[in-house]
């Protein structure tokens, strides 16, 4: 055993026991970001600051959900909303929270996608965050199925219905996931289970491998400039803060993240208080009918671009481009030909594909909403769709032809 | 500022997909009702038997509503519509007692929930007043068709409007106001109310299966009356926004047309009350909120402005 002597202090005793300054210098004082960044780099602990909010607030939900068919409806709106003191509470942070950090997702997505931040040696970073993504879908998805509402019920069909395979007919693989013919009370407490244990555990494994990518290619900045970290970590450490590119993470790069986490939380509490029902579908709020289909199905906004991919195209071919694009954002770093790392805006074609596919994201946002029966909603929704595909296709070329920097 | 345009760029794609999915979505999947301030001259009605282009059904609805105004002016007496009310007590005694599928609705706040106009077109002909008469090939056979022939004369209708008007007015609470108007069909089991009114607490467990078996009874009948059970209405201010609520209420056909839901010709501050107890009911946190909300803001401004201090003394030097 080694040889430990009496400590001084709690903090040395720790760190005999567990190095803590080590670790305190490895993740902290010593962990270095660029200095040449904006807000947007705070995005990432934004969003884990709102799975924080997520995961404190849904434990407490947690306490009084029953998941079974016959109480779960009312224990979410009558136990959770009228007897748990501050039930209303934490149920308003889970809902907006949910919707919130999809926002964050997106714009900490095309953060990256405009400054080229998943090139050369930071596949991997894409790629976990990419990971992050889906299983942040089926956790709003499994979530979604909880207060057993009309929406829980009918999009539960809906979704289920896709792994029929179109033309191909798996009804048996459909009904394999359910557990029955219908969403019933075998689909409800497995949903439950995958949004309150699986789903949650391989969110948090994502996040620790999402940040262990982030170690060796570090993190990029606003220009895509690559420079000698450990110069730099020098020059900062000798006191030269100014002439060095990098700030430590805690608490230079903190202080920012902490001022931003402010300003989002102003916005996070005032839907959580005053605009809570754009994340809380009113349709939801009547109970699960299986004879009763609503006359709009619509999943929530994160979702909705990818279902007016799913729609206006025919069966067999909608089900195929649904499943392309569920993945196509992973291609990204394979797609994107190009050496350069550097903002959207300094790279030649690249910047107007980089606009068009925002543009084009938010229009079949906007259609996956509207009724598809609209002759007008229908063509635009797949105009976008195809443009997104013309817009992946060409991807390769586009920067393949890009000038090196 | 660089930093300042980029947050602009990120804040206006954000207001407009909120935009797009939020105001401008609903705007499309919902059509858009015109309330008409609780006023019940038919207009509605005989609106919607043109549009189907019905003209038998127009003309009989406008001639209808024509009467109504008619008995509407005259002016009625209050003391020979207390005898002429006597008729009324007869269904409408406030007990739970199913008659012809529903049970009638106590009338003890008439006056002050409902709509004089309402109230006369109802004793003329209830199936046409409640829009209701696409429902019955004779509207006689509404549960209060046989009104018709009990209290003909215009000027009797008017004295018993009259008398409802002054002596049932008095002063009622918003939860006397949904069981009134909404509770004997709408069960609302968040404030413990069934289609036999409150729940009762029970010392024995027999007791309280006989009081469930008598609400499954009643449900049953109104179901078999109305085609399907009304649905329970805890919630349902969250489930509907407000302008849904206020213009079905005043005429469910025209928001959902052949509904058998009958218009309950509730005036607009007897809606106002019912609205406040649904909100009550099934939004119970809002006094909460209003009560929180500013002080959880407060202490993220505060957060913030500390959080911008600390950031701006630990960059200081860098740039």
């Amino acid at each position: 055993m080694a040889h430990f002597e009496k400590a001084k202090n709690l903090n040395e005793w720790l760190d005999q026991r567990l190095a803590v300054n080590t670790l305190k210098k490895v993740m902290q004082t010593e962990y270095w970001i660029p200095k040449d960044i904006n807000f947007l780099w705070a995005m990432g602990m934004v969003l884990a600051a709102t799975f924080g909010m997520l995961l404190v607030s849904g434990i407490f939900l947690l306490m009084y959900y029953k998941p079974d068919t016959n109480l779960a409806f009312d224990s979410v709106n009558y136990t959770i909303m009228s007897e748990v003191g501050y039930g209303w509470l934490w149920r308003h942070i889970h809902g907006v929270g949910a919707s919130l950090v999809f926002l964050i997702i997106y714009i900490h997505m095309f953060t990256g996608i405009y400054y080229g931040s998943y090139k050369k040696g930071r596949e991997l970073i894409w790629l976990s965050g990419m990971g992050l993504f889906v299983a942040f879908s089926a956790e709003a998805f499994s979530g979604y199925m909880l207060p057993w509402g009309q929406m829980s019920y009918w999009a539960g069909m809906v979704i289920t219905n896709l792994f029929s395979g179109g033309s191909l007919e798996a009804y048996g693989l459909v009904e394999w996931i359910r557990g029955d013919y219908v969403p019933a009370d075998a689909f409800l407490t497995r949903f439950f289970m995958l949004h309150v244990l699986l789903l949650p555990l391989a969110i948090i494994g994502l996040i620790v491998l999402h940040f262990g990518t982030l170690r060796i290619p570090h993190v990029n900045n606003q220009e895509g400039e690559e420079f000698d970290y450990a110069e730099s970590a020098e020059l900062y450490k000798a006191g030269k803060v100014k002439e060095s590119k990098v700030i430590p993470f805690s608490p230079v790069f903190l202080s920012k993240d902490v001022f931003v986490m402010g300003v989002y939380f102003l916005l996070f509490f005032y839907l959580v208080f005053y605009h809570f029902e754009f994340a809380m579908d009113p349709v939801n709020f009547d109970p699960a009918d299986g004879l009763k289909t609503p006359a709009h199905i619509y999943p929530e906004w994160y979702f909705l671009w990818s279902y007016e991919i799913l729609r206006p195209f025919s069966k067999d071919l909608g089900l195929i481009a649904f499943a392309i694009a569920q993945v196509i954002f992973f291609m990204l770093p394979f797609l994107d030909r190009s050496p350069n790392v550097a903002p959207a805006s300094r790279r030649g074609l690249f910047k107007y594909w980089f606009w068009a596919m925002l543009i084009d994201v938010i229009v079949l946002t906007f259609m996956g909403k509207l009724p598809p029966t609209d002759a007008l909603f229908a063509t635009i929704g797949l105009i976008s769709a195809v443009l997104f595909f013309v817009l992946w296709i060409a991807l390769p070329f586009i920067t393949k032809s890009e000038k090196k920097l | 500022m660089k930093e300042l345009k980029i947050f602009g760029i990120v804040a206006i794609f954000t207001l407009v997909l909120y935009w797009g999915v939020e105001p401008f979505a609903h705007s499309q999947m919902h059509k858009h009702i015109e309330s008409n301030n609780f006023v019940y001259t038919g207009a509605a009605d005989i609106e919607e038997a043109e549009a189907a282009k019905d003209e038998k059904r127009a003309a009989k609805k406008k001639a209808f509503w024509t009467d109504v105004a008619k008995v509407a002016k005259i002016k009625g007496n209050v003391a020979a519509g207390e005898t002429a009310f006597a008729t009324c007590m007869g269904c409408h005694t406030g007990l739970p007692i199913n008659m012809g599928g529903v049970i009638p609705p106590a009338l003890d706040h008439a006056g002050a929930l409902y709509d004089k106009n309402y109230l006369i077109a109802l004793i003329k002909d209830p199936a046409m007043a409640s829009n209701v008469d696409h429902k019955y090939a004779d509207t006689t056979t509404h549960p209060m068709g046989s009104i018709k022939m009990m209290m003909s004369d215009d000027q009797q209708i008017a004295d018993v409007v009259a008398y409802i008007m002054a002596k049932k007015a008095g002063e009622v609470t918003t939860k006397e106001a949904f069981s009134e108007a909404c509770g004997r069909c709408h069960a609302m089991r968040y404030a413990k109310t069934s289609q036999l009114g409150d729940t009762p607490t029970f010392k024995y467990k027999k007791d309280e299966l006989a009081h469930k078996i008598k609400v499954i009874e009643e449900q049953d009948a109104v179901k078999a009356y109305m085609g399907k059970l009304p649905p329970d209405l805890s919630i349902i201010i969250r489930a509907r926004g407000h302008h849904f609520m206020e213009t079905f209420v005043e005429n469910p056909q025209g928001q959902l047309l052949g509904t058998s839901m009958p218009r309950t010709g509730l005036t607009h501050e007897g809606y106002e009350k019912v609205k406040t107890y649904l909100e009550e009911v099934g939004d119970p946190s809002k006094p909460a909120r209003e009560e929180l909300g500013p002080k959880v803001l407060l202490f993220f401004f505060v957060f913030t402005g500390l959080a911008f201090l600390w950031k701006k003394s630990m960059w200081k030097g860098h740039h």
